[in-house]
């Protein structure tokens, strides 16, 4: 490949820098390539492959498309995307050791399972609150003495009640006619086990709480995501056999899986490269002078690994199909804005 | 949303309130690209204050003819993507199964 047409695809990753790493894609700025922003052409370049879904998480590649367009997906995701989380906490009682000011955060946090499409944002203001856009729970926990514990036991959980207080006692409370439309598995905590508090005899909790719609921008407890991110495919060439020691001494300096040495009919061992999908890139190659001038370090400039874990409200793939929608709908509102000027 | 000088069509700056980098890149890495347009850039005044100003000069058309060009390819792109997207998650799922 010509030295344009590689500079064009690949960053390429050097000993002590790396090269090509913006490639100038203005109309005019390389000669002999077209770069006018053509819809339908870019269109037609643009693929999708789902390599992994799994419970929360999800991976898949977006191939030929500019690094704004995924970085945007990304960002609406972790921060305008809406989620369930609980905003308002009325202590009636906090006897615990907990700070109401930190215990009250910490409830904040809890993943809901609520699906945040079916409800609407809480008005400013409005203290009170709607079946339309409210979950309301309630945390009363009292820790006591177990009479029934045997007399030799000291361990916490024989000897107290309630001694630890996990998410599981969060009990929903339906507003209007929520308990129609939704059960308690629906709106609850994604995790059961999460511990909220610990307490010993004589400490109570009293607590009313109120999840209502945000956004990850007001506040990370909001964000639908765990995380969401993207690398840029990693691709490695060996531009001669290695072999023999070398041939270990090269797998060995990338993440294991990416090389593989084999033997060959002749009984050497070959190195030969597997899967540099899961490279973490690193340059431990380069500190084995030897081996240079064997491999080549690349990563392919438009192809994207995507990965989409999910807190658990929403599956991934609903959530990036969200996330598309958003962009779509941002367009579309200053388009609409447009047309009236 | 709409500020910048008289006269001269082809220079705008636009005020995209509430909206960042996440609309502003995006737009600038579609509109950079059209063969009309002298120059293309976003910047975020401050960090705090919720707006983007975007700003287009073009070496013919208006650039409110511009801008409205770039809104309507991000928005078929990401139109695009979405049914590319759904079509390919629908063969892993039926593949899976």
């Amino acid at each position: 490949m010509d030295p344009i047409s590689e500079s064009r695809r690949r960053i390429s990753i050097k000993e002590h820098a790396l090269a090509n790493v913006s490639s100038p894609n203005y109309p005019g700025s390389c000669a002999g390539y077209d770069d006018t922003f053509d819809i339908k052409s870019v269109i037609e370049k643009l693929k999708v492959n789902i390599k992994r879904l799994e419970g929360n998480e999800m991976e898949f590649d977006l191939i030929g498309v500019e690094p704004a367009i995924p970085n945007a997906f990304r960002r609406i995701l972790l921060v305008e995307l809406p989620s369930m989380a609980i905003e308002k906490v009325f202590i009636y009682n906090n006897t615990s050791v907990i700070q109401d000011e930190v215990l009250a955060h910490r409830l904040g946090l809890v993943p809901l399972k609520a699906d945040p499409r079916l409800f609407e944002y809480r008005q400013e203001g409005d203290e009170e609150g709607t079946e339309q856009d409210t979950l309301e729970f309630e945390l009363k926990v009292t820790c006591a003495n177990n009479k029934a514990a045997a007399k030799d036991s000291s361990a916490l959980k024989d000897i107290y009640v309630n001694h630890k207080v996990f998410s599981d006692s969060l009990k929903w409370v339906p507003i209007g006619n929520q308990g129609d439309v939704y059960t308690e598995d629906d709106v609850g905590p994604v995790h059961k086990d999460i511990l909220l508090n610990c307490l010993r005899p004589g400490h109570k909790l009293d607590i009313k709480l109120h999840a209502v719609k945000g956004i990850g921008r007001d506040h990370a407890k909001f964000s639908p995501v765990a995380t969401a991110y993207y690398r840029i495919l990693p691709e490695i060439t060996l531009t001669r056999e290695v072999e023999g020691e070398a041939a270990d001494r090269l797998q060995s300096c990338f993440t294991p899986g990416v090389i593989k040495v084999s033997e060959t009919k002749d009984g050497r061992k070959v190195a030969k490269v597997e899967d540099a999908r899961y490279d973490m890139c690193s340059r431990n190659v380069f500190k084995h002078k030897d081996l240079i001038d064997a491999v080549k370090l690349d990563r392919v400039r438009d192809h994207f690994i995507f990965t989409v874990e999910s807190v658990g409200a929403l599956p991934p793939d609903v959530l990036f199909i969200e996330a598309v929608k958003v962009l779509k709908g941002k367009c579309a509102r200053f388009l609409e804005e447009l047309s009236t000027i | 949303m709409l500020a910048g000088d008289k006269g001269n069509e082809k220079c705008r700056t636009f005020v995209f309130h509430n909206e960042d980098h996440t609309l502003g890149n995006a737009l600038r890495s579609i509109i950079g690209r059209y063969p009309d347009v002298e120059l293309c850039a976003y910047s975020m005044p401050h960090p705090s204050e919720p707006k983007m100003l975007f700003r287009i000069q073009t070496f013919g058309p208006p650039a409110v003819e511009v801008l409205r060009r770039g809104l309507s390819d991000l928005q078929a792109l990401s139109d695009h993507t979405l049914k590319v997207f759904e079509v390919f998650f629908q063969c892993v799922v039926s593949y899976n199964i």
